[in-house]
């Protein structure tokens, strides 16, 4: 499919704050819209009042310096930031039409649906089995056969069926950097999410072992709206579709990845897209 | 020169413990052999000496107190180790539980003997009473028991456990956490299922020193179990242990009987050494293994 | 993959298994409360030694504590001036002992032989000694020193504190020398020091402070400790004439007289009890508020 299709449109988006586009089909999947929203950190503001939809079925890449938010703003999807202790926030953020902050959405149910790679893999110390079921285990699913074919349907979407299909028992722990991730990739799929967020999923890969993540994130975005934060701009245009450039907690730009990287409408992302900071 | 003759003299000191005990133990170990050890009776007027019911004595105290202090001090440890409430709170519980070290030996004998042991008498009549056909709960209820001992053992070795079981619970990386939560995983599904599993080798070491130091312990034991050399199946029952006998004998023994008691304080040694040396191996492992996780 | 029809945006989050997650929460609630009552739970036991401590501990409290001896079986009156004297002396031969011994060990092990296999096997000594039960230090004692000379004493007693306090102060000492900042070494050498003097005047007295703490969490865990001296110090009712004669201690005091039938005793043991629970926890806090602050 060509990205001009679905691609956000804010191409003259010359004045600031981006005005949010609406150029996906109401009833689309997994828009998600993050609407005027603000984040705090105690009393320091990492989020400016941020406005952006994110289409379904595609890669979006977060690019930006570091401590601009893009990762903030990455966790607040799934509501990891509710973690640390002192945090709060402004403004909305919907999936689907619905507040991931309503009353009715239960955390629980929000992380099943949106599906999470960290920046350094982390398998749990148990065999490659046990990490891909451990989501259907604490639901409570615990019928073999299904368990059985989650974790071939996981390593496969993963990549990662062929290398470990005769050591599924195995310690998660034996496998390589690179396999560990996909390993991790293939445990963020096995309750079905529909988004999945990758936290700088290749910072801490060999080139080789990036290679393949990349090449996996693009043949995920068939089943998944995937999210992506980097530090690789290379990473960003190779495997995303839309680019958001964020600085000091501003959405400075969000267009087309091509146009960012080809012909940025701001100055600020020129100046980072060529490496002039950051 | 004089550091260097300090560090032999260090190492000396552990050889020289051992052999001094072995050499006076020797006439006891050859008049004896291991019959010793598969003896049951303990009569220094008669000149027999087995001490396989304090050998029993004191591994089923200190496993009591092992079984009762484990998941107590698990459950402090998770309790140091999550932020159910703000960090003073917690650093009030972890002084409290520090303090319990810091308790001498001989002062908890004595709360046991005014508190523990009325109680375990009192209690100890009833349960004796509805579940005696049980061997373990057999009457007649003594307040000197096994039971007294390892309810007091438990609380002591307590802070041993809790303080290494809480360093590798905070030893676990703070990655697997947010792994599992951003999987959908509540707050105890997390702890039960993968952080408890990662830090189990520093739990089980911490298990394994704790029951080292209740073997070791002497005074509050040796007030509280009732010294006797019977064997019984109930826990309602005098017993005695290793420390317990070499606390009580040592005193106004002489002849073979200090020989014999020698002997018994080489078996304390073994005994405590190997559980000692087996939860620090553990100890160590667990260390690199959860380094190989960072 | 639901790669088939859009989800409809109403049970976009409804398919989790909202149903289970209400047992799921009610759990990890229940979990919650339990641990947290678990905790809370450990106070109880403590309460109850404090208060019973201070409140029978208490009533005899006076200068007579401090200044008489022991009443005879079944009198009243008098305190165990003698024991607590005897506890002191005994804590000062066994500081006297392991003092040098351990800092000097530890000197070297860090200093002069930090990587040598001589090293590791003191550390690793160090470490079974900690292991090893009070009584067994008492035994030796007992083994080496009552059976030489045939005697009871404060001596064989202070020996086998100091056994017991050994590796308490060598790897405290050890830690406190690791935390003097390498520069430190590599500045006095760098003036022509010899490495002599560069550990008496820059090393050790940079360390001091925290070894220091080890010294007196060592002290508090001598002046309580009774296994060690039960059998070596034995006990008794007069004051201390010299090192080579039976000596009392307050914890042998609590322990002989716990189990007499006289209530004076026993109040004698609570009182005795409180005394040394304060002379522990002076010591402990002593060792973490007053030195280690210097430290950092």
């Amino acid at each position: 499919m060509s990205t001009e299709e679905h691609a956000a449109t804010p191409t003259e988006a010359s004045e600031w704050p981006l005005e949010p586009t609406n150029n996906f089909a109401p009833g689309e999947n997994n828009f998600i819209k993050v609407d005027n929203f603000k984040f705090f950190y105690g009393k320091k503001e990492a989020l400016h009042g941020i406005n952006l939809e994110i289409p379904s079925r595609k890669v979006t890449a977060f690019i930006g310096p570091s401590g601009c938010g893009k990762s903030t703003l990455l966790r607040n999807f799934n509501r990891m930031n509710e973690l640390i202790p002192g945090v709060r926030h402004e403004g909305d953020i919907t999936i689907h039409g619905t507040s991931i902050y309503d009353p009715s959405v239960e955390i629980i149910a929000l992380r099943r649906r949106i599906g999470m790679v960290f920046q350094k893999s982390n398998p749990f110390p148990m065999s490659i089995y046990e990490n891909i079921v451990y989501p259907l285990r604490i639901a409570g699913q615990n019928t073999r056969s299904v368990l059985d074919e989650t974790v071939e349907r996981c390593l496969r979407s993963a990549a990662l069926w062929d290398e470990a299909k005769d050591r599924l028992n195995d310690s998660a722990l034996g496998l390589s950097g690179g396999q560990m991730q996909r390993l991790c990739i293939a445990r963020a799929v096995a309750s079905r999410p529909e988004i999945l967020l990758m936290d700088e999923p290749c910072s801490a890969l060999d080139p080789i072992a990036t290679a393949k993540v990349e090449e996996l994130i693009i043949e995920l975005k068939k089943d998944f709206t995937i999210v992506i934060v980097t530090h690789n701009m290379q990473q960003a245009s190779r495997v995303s579709e839309l680019t958001a450039f964020f600085y000091l907690g501003i959405l400075i730009e969000f267009d087309n990845t091509r146009k960012i990287f080809t012909n940025p409408s701001m100055k600020q992302t020129e100046e980072y897209i060529t490496g002039r900071f950051g | 020169m004089a550091c260097f003759l300090a560090s032999v003299l260090t190492i000396v000191l552990l050889a020289f413990i051992i052999g001094e005990i072995l050499v006076k133990a020797w006439p006891a170990m050859i008049k004896f052999g291991l019959g010793f050890i598969t003896g049951i009776q303990w009569s220094p007027n008669r000149g027999v000496f087995g001490v396989l019911p304090v050998l029993i004595g004191t591994v089923a105290s200190s496993f009591l107190a092992l079984l009762l202090a484990l998941p107590l001090g698990l459950a402090i440890a998770i309790f140091l180790s999550e932020d159910f409430f703000p960090a003073p709170v917690r650093q009030v519980i972890r002084f409290v539980v520090e303090t319990l070290a810091a308790i001498p030996s001989v002062v908890y004998g004595l709360w046991g003997i005014f508190v523990v042991i009325p109680l375990v008498q009192q209690y100890g009549a009833v349960l004796a009473a509805k579940f005696g056909f049980i061997p373990f709960l057999a009457g007649p209820a003594y307040g000197n028991s096994l039971l007294t001992a390892s309810l007091v053992l438990a609380l002591m070795v307590l802070p041993t456990i809790t303080a290494i079981s809480r360093s590798s619970l905070v030893a676990v990386p703070y990655t697997l956490r947010e792994g599992s939560y951003a999987l959908g995983a509540t707050r105890w599904e997390t702890i039960l299922s993968v952080i408890i599993p990662t830090a189990a080798p520093g739990i089980v070491a911490s298990g394994i020193l704790g029951f080292g130091r209740a073997m070791g312990e002497t005074m509050a034991v040796a007030m509280l179990i009732g010294n006797s050399q019977r064997l019984s199946w109930s826990l309602l029952s005098p017993s005695n242990t290793l420390s317990a006998l070499l606390a009580n004998q040592f005193a106004e023994a002489d002849g073979i009987q200090v020989s014999a008691l020698m002997y018994a304080a080489a078996l304390l040694v073994v005994l405590t050494l190997g559980v000692n040396i087996a939860g620090e191996a553990v100890l160590r492992h667990t260390q690199k293994a959860t380094a190989g996780l960072r | 993959m639901t790669s088939t029809a859009a989800t409809s945006p109403k049970n976009f989050f409804s398919d989790a298994g909202k149903k289970t997650s209400l047992l799921r929460l009610f759990r990890n609630h229940f979990l919650t409360g339990l641990c947290i009552a678990i905790s809370l739970l450990t106070l109880v036991p403590l309460f109850s030694i404090i208060v019973l401590v201070i409140k029978n501990g208490l009533p005899l409290l006076s200068t007579n504590l401090f200044t008489q001896l022991p009443p005879a079986p079944g009198l009243d009156g008098g305190g165990f001036g003698n024991a607590i004297v005897g506890t002191l002396v005994m804590v000062g031969i066994s500081l006297g002992f392991s003092v040098p011994l351990g800092i000097l060990a530890a000197v070297f092990v860090n200093e002069y032989a930090s990587v040598s296999w001589l090293a590791s096997v003191v550390r690793f000594v160090a470490k079974l000694l900690t292991g090893i039960p009070s009584i067994i230090c008492g035994v030796f004692a007992f083994a080496a020193v009552v059976m030489t000379t045939h005697k009871f004493s404060a001596l064989a007693g202070g020996l086998a504190l100091a056994i017991l306090i050994l590796p308490t102060i060598l790897l405290t000492a050890e830690q406190a020398l690791l935390g003097v900042p390498y520069a430190f070494r590599e500045a006095s050498f760098g003036v022509g020091a010899t490495p002599f003097q560069t550990i008496w005047c820059i090393v050790l007295p940079e360390a001091m402070p925290a070894i220091m703490t080890g010294v007196m969490l060592a002290v508090a865990r001598a002046a309580g400790e009774t296994a060690p001296v039960l059998f070596t110090a034995l006990f008794s009712q007069n004051w201390i004439k010299g090192i080579m004669e039976p000596t009392a201690s307050l914890s042998v005091l609590i322990y002989n007289f716990a189990s007499l039938p006289y209530a004076y005793h026993i109040k004698l043991a609570w009182s005795a009890s409180l005394i040394l629970v304060v002379l522990v926890t002076l010591s402990n806090i002593l060792a973490q508020v007053i030195f280690a602050p210097k430290h950092h």
